[in-house]
C-alpha cells in the first residue's frame, strides 16, 4: 500500500454513509418511543430497587417464602425446557424432513401458545387437569399422579407456553442444512446415527440452545396460564410473578420491586446469553 | 457527459477498496471496468453513481462537481447484477417508475405510455409490458433492466456485472445487442465485468483494476499487445513467465542472450512473461532454447504444449500447428520472438504460480545434460 | 437386489426408514394433540356444551360487553401505535449500518425475555401515588393506572417487538438493492417505502399485526397488574374470563376465552394461508 492511502483513522464513523434516506427519522423515531415504552419505566425500576438499600433487599430475597416462589417459578421453568426442547427438536424435524398429511396444520398449530391468550390456555389447562378433568382424572386413576393444583400442573402450564420457541429455532436451521453434507457423511461411510450425531446435531447446537434458553426465559416470567393451575397457596405451588402481584396487592412495593428485579437480572442474563449464542452460530455456520 | 473521477479513496473496515483513484471517461464512451473480485471496480461503479460515498475524491459530471448531489438528482441509469426489478410491478411499470417518480417536468400518463412502448422495442421486449418480472428469462429481464435505466434519460450509464448471471449463449447475443444500443442512443457507458473476453470486445476502452487501483487504461489491442504491467499481461490472455538476467539493456536466461526489446530496465534479475503466440519451434536447427515436454493438448485447430526449459525447469506455453506430431518427453527447442520483461518487485497477477514452479532442481538439469551444453 | 430392497437400502443411509419416520410423526402428533390441541378443544367444548343459548347469554352480559369494548379500543390504540415504531425500527435496522445496532436489537427482543407481571410493575413504579410522577399527575387530574391509559401503555410494551421482529428478516433477506434502483432512478425516500418496500413486505407486515393484535387484545399479567379489575370499566377480555371463572361462572369464562380463542384461530389460519400462497415471501426464521 502507498503512502497515499487515506487514514483510516480520520474516515472513524459511527454509522456507514447510505444513499437510502431516512436514517435520521427512523433512527429518532425507534430512540424515542423505546425511551418512552422501554427505558424510562425501566430507570424507574432501577432507580426504585437502588433505594432498597442492601439490608431491606436482602431481608426480602431471602425470606423464605419468597425463595421457594423463586425456585418453583425457576425451576418448573427449567424442567418444562428441558421437556420443550426434546420435543422441539422431534417436532421440527419431523416438520422439516417428514411429508405427511396436515403437515401444514400441524405446523401452523406449533404457533398456537403465541396467538392464544395466556388466561384463555389457563382456564383450558386447569379444566383439563384439575381432579375430576379428563386427563387429570386418567392421571390420578391409572397412575396416581396429580398434576392440576401442584407444581407438576405449573410444568405443564409452562410446557405450553415454551413450546412454540424450541421449534421455531430449531426449524429454520434445520431446513437450511444441506442435505449434501448428510450425503457426504454417507458415502464415507458414516451410519445414519452417527451422521446424526456427528453432523446435523453440531450444526443444530446453537439453535436448541437459544430455543432452551427462550422457552425457559418465557416460563420463569409466565403468569396468566400459570395461576388457573396452580393452587397459588405460598410454599406449595406459588410462582414469583405471583407472589408480586400480591405483594402489590398488599401495597408492599419495595417487596414487589425486590423480586421483580431479582427476576429482571436473571432475565438480562439470558437475553446476554442468547445473544452470544447467536453471535456464536452466526460467526461458525453462517446463520442464526 | 464526460465523467470524471479525482483521487477517489474508500475502505472498508480498514482495508482499501479504492485508493486514489482518478479516471476520466470521455462524452459517448463506453468503458469497461476489469479485475479480479475485490478489485474494487464494483465500488467505482457505485461510487460514480452516488451509491457509496468515497471517503475522499470527487465525482464530476462534465465540470459539474457532484460531492453534494444526492442520487436522485444525478440522473445515472444504474443497472444491477442481479437487476433489482420490482418485482410487484408489471414490466411497464418497471420502466416507467423513473418517469413518474419525476417532480419536475413529470410526463403525463399518455407520454409515459409511449415512452416505454418506444424502450420496449428497443430492447426488443415489444409484447411482455404486461408480464411479472417473474415470469420473464434472465436475458429478458436483464434488458428490462436496461430500459428501466435509459427510461429517466440518463447522463451515464453505469452497468455492474451485466452478463454476470446469464448463460454462454445469451451472454454473446446481448453483448453484441448492448454494443448496438450504446452506438444508437450514444450514453456515456460504464460496465463492471471480470470476464476478459467481454471487456475487449464490447468496449472502446477497458480500464483493468487491481486492488483498488487502475494498472491499465487502453484500448483492448494496446491493453493486449503492450500490457503496462505484470498484472495485466498475466491477468489478460495465456501467459507463461520465467525469471531471466537483465543486463547491459539485454536479457538473458540462464546466460543464452535473448532477442529481446526490453527498453529501459536497471541491471539485474527481471521477469519475462510471455504468451503462446511470442514462442515457435526451431525446426531449421538453428539457436533456440532447448526444452522437455510434459504434456500437449489441442485447442482448436493448434496444439498448446508445453515445455521445461532452463535450469529451474520453467514451464513455458506455446503453440505448435496440429499436424506437427508432439509427444511427451520429445525434446524441442524454442525461440523466444515477443513477450515483456518486467523488473523484480513488479508484482504479477501469476506471481503465486511462479513461486511454486520456480523451485531449482540441479539434478534433474544435470542428468538431462543440460548444464553441459 | 430387488428395487424396493435398494431403494430402502439408499434410504437408511441418508435418511430414516418407514419404521422410524412412522413412529416420530405418531410422538410428535400425540405430543402436540395433548398439549397444543386439547387445550383448544376444551375450550369449545366448555363453551358450548350447555347449548348456543348459554353462550350467547353469556356473552351478552352488560360486563363481558364492556370488556370487549375496552380491549377492542386498546387494540386499536397499541396496534398502529406498534405498527409505525415497527416499520421504523425495521427500516432502520435492515438499511443502514451504525454502531449500536445489535443493542437496539436487544433492546427490542426485551418484551420478550421480562415477565409480564414485573412489566405492569414498572408501570405500576413509575405513575403510582408514590412514584415521582404520581402527585404531579394527580394533581393534573391525570388518571393513568387502573384506567384505560395504563391498560394501553402496558400492552404496548409488551406487543410493540411483534411487528419489528416479523419485518427484520424478512426485509433483510430482501436486501437494499431494489431501494438502491427506485432511488437511482429518482424517487423520494417515501415513493421508494411505499411503492418498493411495502409491497415486498406486505404479507409480513399483515401476519406481524394479525399477532401483534392476538397478543394486544389477549394480553393477561400486565393488564392485570394496571388494571385494577374494576368491572366494567377497567376489565378487558381476559381479565373478565379470570373474574368469571373464579365466580364459578367456568361457562361464562370459557365462552368469553372462545372468543379469544377463535381470534387466535383466525391469526393462524391467515398465516398458514399467507405461507402456502406467498412461501419464502415470509421469511422462515421466526421468532417471539
Amino acid at each position: 500500500m502507498t503512502a497515499t492511502a487515506p487514514d483510516g483513522a480520520r474516515s472513524f464513523r459511527w454509522r456507514r454513509r447510505s444513499v437510502l434516506p431516512g436514517f435520521g427519522l427512523s433512527l429518532g423515531y425507534t430512540i424515542v418511543y423505546l425511551s418512552l415504552v422501554v427505558l424510562i419505566p425501566l430507570a424507574g425500576l432501577g432507580i426504585r430497587s437502588a433505594s432498597l438499600g442492601w439490608t431491606q433487599f436482602w431481608a426480602i430475597a431471602f425470606d423464605p417464602r419468597v425463595v421457594q416462589a423463586l425456585q418453583l417459578s425457576f425451576g418448573a421453568a427449567l424442567a418444562a425446557a428441558v421437556i420443550n426442547t426434546v420435543f422441539g427438536v422431534l417436532v421440527a424435524w419431523v416438520l422439516v424432513r417428514y411429508r405427511f398429511p396436515g403437515r401444514r396444520w400441524l405446523d401452523a398449530a406449533v404457533d398456537l401458545p403465541f396467538a392464544l391468550p395466556t388466561a384463555v390456555a389457563g382456564i383450558a389447562l386447569a379444566t383439563l387437569y384439575a381432579p375430576n378433568g379428563p386427563f387429570g382424572a386418567i392421571l390420578d386413576h391409572w397412575f396416581g399422579i396429580k398434576v392440576g393444583f401442584t407444581p407438576l400442573g405449573v410444568v405443564m402450564a409452562l410446557i405450553f407456553v415454551g413450546l412454540p420457541f424450541v421449534v421455531r429455532t430449531v426449524q429454520p436451521v434445520l431446513e437450511e442444512i444441506d442435505r449434501e453434507t448428510e450425503e457426504v457423511a454417507a458415502t464415507l461411510g458414516a451410519r445414519r446415527w452417527r451422521t446424526i450425531t456427528r453432523v446435523i446435531f453440531p450444526a443444530l447446537l446453537p439453535a436448541i440452545l437459544t430455543g432452551f434458553a427462550l422457552s425457559f426465559a418465557r416460563g420463569v416470567g409466565e403468569y396468566g396460564s400459570v395461576i388457573f393451575i396452580a393452587s397459588n397457596l405460598p410454599f406449595q405451588s406459588e410462582i414469583a410473578p405471583l407472589l408480586i402481584v400480591i405483594k402489590l396487592e398488599e401495597n408492599n412495593y419495595a417487596g414487589a420491586t425486590a423480586i421483580a428485579t431479582i427476576m429482571l437480572v436473571i432475565s438480562f442474563a439470558m437475553l446476554f446469553v442468547i445473544n452470544l449464542l447467536q453471535a456464536w452460530s452466526r460467526k461458525w455456520f453462517g446463520h442464526e | 457527459m464526460q465523467v470524471r473521477t479525482v483521487n477517489i479513496s474508500k475502505r472498508y473496515a480498514g482495508l482499501a477498496a479504492l485508493d486514489d483513484v482518478s479516471l476520466t471517461v470521455q462524452p459517448g464512451e463506453l468503458v469497461a471496468l476489469l479485475g479480479p473480485s475485490g478489485s474494487g471496480k464494483t465500488t467505482l461503479l457505485r461510487t460514480i453513481a452516488g451509491l457509496e460515498p468515497p471517503d475522499a475524491g470527487t465525482v464530476y459530471f462534465n465540470d459539474r462537481d457532484l460531492s453534494d448531489s444526492r442520487i436522485q438528482d444525478r440522473g445515472v441509469g444504474f443497472v444491477f447484477q442481479h437487476y433489482a426489478l420490482f418485482k410487484h410491478m408489471r414490466v411497464m411499470d418497471n420502466i416507467a417508475f423513473g418517469l413518474r417518480a419525476r417532480r419536475k417536468n413529470k410526463p403525463r400518463e399518455d407520454e409515459i405510455k409511449r415512452r416505454v412502448l418506444e424502450l420496449l422495442d428497443l430492447v426488443q421486449l415489444s409484447g411482455l409490458e404486461r408480464r411479472f418480472p417473474a415470469q420473464l428469462s434472465g436475458g429478458q429481464r436483464q434488458r428490462v433492466a436496461l430500459a428501466r435505466a435509459l427510461a429517466i434519460e440518463p447522463s451515464v450509464l453505469l452497468l455492474d456485472e451485466p452478463f454476470g448471471a446469464l448463460d454462454a449463449r445469451v451472454r454473446k447475443d446481448l453483448r453484441r445487442w448492448l454494443r448496438e444500443i450504446h452506438d444508437r442512443t450514444g450514453h456515456t457507458t460504464l460496465f463492471v465485468t471480470h470476464d476478459q473476453e467481454e471487456a475487449l470486445e464490447l468496449a472502446d476502452r477497458v480500464v483493468v483494476m487491481n486492488k483498488g487501483k487502475i494498472e491499465q487504461s487502453a484500448t483492448p489491442d494496446e491493453i493486449y499487445d503492450t500490457p503496462a504491467t505484470p498484472f495485466v499481461f498475466s491477468f489478460i490472455g495465456e501467459s507463461s513467465v520465467i525469471p531471466v538476467q537483465v543486463g547491459n539493456g539485454r536479457a538473458t536466461l540462464d546466460e543464452r542472450l535473448l532477442d529481446l526489446e526490453i527498453g529501459a530496465l536497471p541491471d539485474g534479475p527481471a521477469q519475462l512473461y510471455l504468451r503462446p503466440e511470442d514462442v515457435t519451434m526451431v525446426t531449421d536447427g538453428g539457436p533456440g532454447i532447448p526444452g522437455l515436454v510434459v504434456s500437449t493438448r489441442r485447442i482448436g485447430g493448434m496444439r498448446r504444449v508445453t515445455i521445461e526449459c532452463g535450469l529451474a525447469r520453467h514451464r513455458i506455453e506455446f503453440d505448435a500447428l496440429a499436424e506437427v506430431p508432439i509427444n511427451n518427453s520429445q525434446r524441442l527447442t524454442i525461440r523466444v520472438i515477443g513477450g515483456r520483461v518486467y523488473g523484480a518487485g513488479a508484482e504479477g497477477y501469476e506471481t503465486e504460480r511462479l513461486a511454486a514452479s520456480a523451485t531449482s532442481d540441479f539434478k534433474w538439469a544435470k542428468a538431462e545434460g543440460w548444464l553441459d551444453r | 437386489m430387488s428395487e424396493t430392497a435398494q431403494t430402502r437400502k439408499v434410504r437408511r443411509a441418508i435418511g430414516e426408514g418407514p419404521a422410524t419416520r412412522i413412529v416420530l410423526i405418531m410422538v410428535a402428533l400425540v405430543f402436540l394433540g395433548l398439549m397444543l390441541i386439547a387445550p383448544l378443544l376444551v375450550v369449545f367444548v366448555e363453551a358450548f356444551g350447555r347449548g348456543i343459548g348459554v353462550y350467547l347469554q353469556a356473552l351478552a352480559l352488560p360486563d363481558t360487553m364492556a370488556a370487549l369494548q375496552l380491549t377492542l379500543l386498546v387494540a386499536v390504540i397499541a396496534v398502529p401505535a406498534n405498527l409505525i415504531f415497527g416499520v421504523a425500527a425495521a427500516w432502520l435496522i435492515t438499511k443502514f449500518d451504525f454502531k449500536g445496532k445489535s443493542f437496539l436489537l436487544t433492546l427490542i427482543d426485551l418484551p420478550f425475555a421480562v415477565s409480564p407481571v414485573v412489566s405492569g410493575l414498572i408501570f405500576v413504579l413509575l405513575f403510582g401515588a408514590n412514584s415521582a410522577l404520581g402527585p404531579w399527575l394527580e394533581d393534573n387530574n391525570i388518571q393513568i393506572l387502573y384506567a384505560v391509559p395504563g391498560i394501553v401503555i402496558a400492552t404496548i410494551f409488551i406487543t410493540f417487538p411483534f411487528i419489528a421482529r416479523e419485518l427484520i428478516p424478512l426485509m433483510e433477506q430482501q436486501g437494499s438493492s431494489e431501494e438502491e434502483a427506485a432511488v437511482s432512478l429518482g424517487a423520494s425516500g417515501w415513493r421508494t417505502f411505499f411503492q418498493v418496500t411495502l409491497p415486498n413486505v406486505k404479507w409480513g407486515l399483515l401476519y406481524g399485526v394479525l399477532l401483534c393484535n392476538a397478543r394486544a387484545m389477549g394480553e393477561f399479567g400486565a393488564v392485570s397488574v394496571v388494571s385494577g379489575h374494576i368491572r366494567g370499566l377497567t376489565n378487558t377480555l381476559p381479565l373478565h374470563i379470570e373474574i368469571l371463572y373464579n365466580d364459578n361462572k367456568a361457562a361464562a369464562a370459557f365462552a368469553v376465552a372462545s372468543l379469544l380463542a377463535m381470534l387466535a384461530l383466525v391469526t393462524l389460519a391467515v398465516k398458514t394461508l399467507l405461507e402456502a400462497r406467498f412461501a419464502g415471501e415470509i421469511a422462515a426464521q421466526r421468532r417471539h
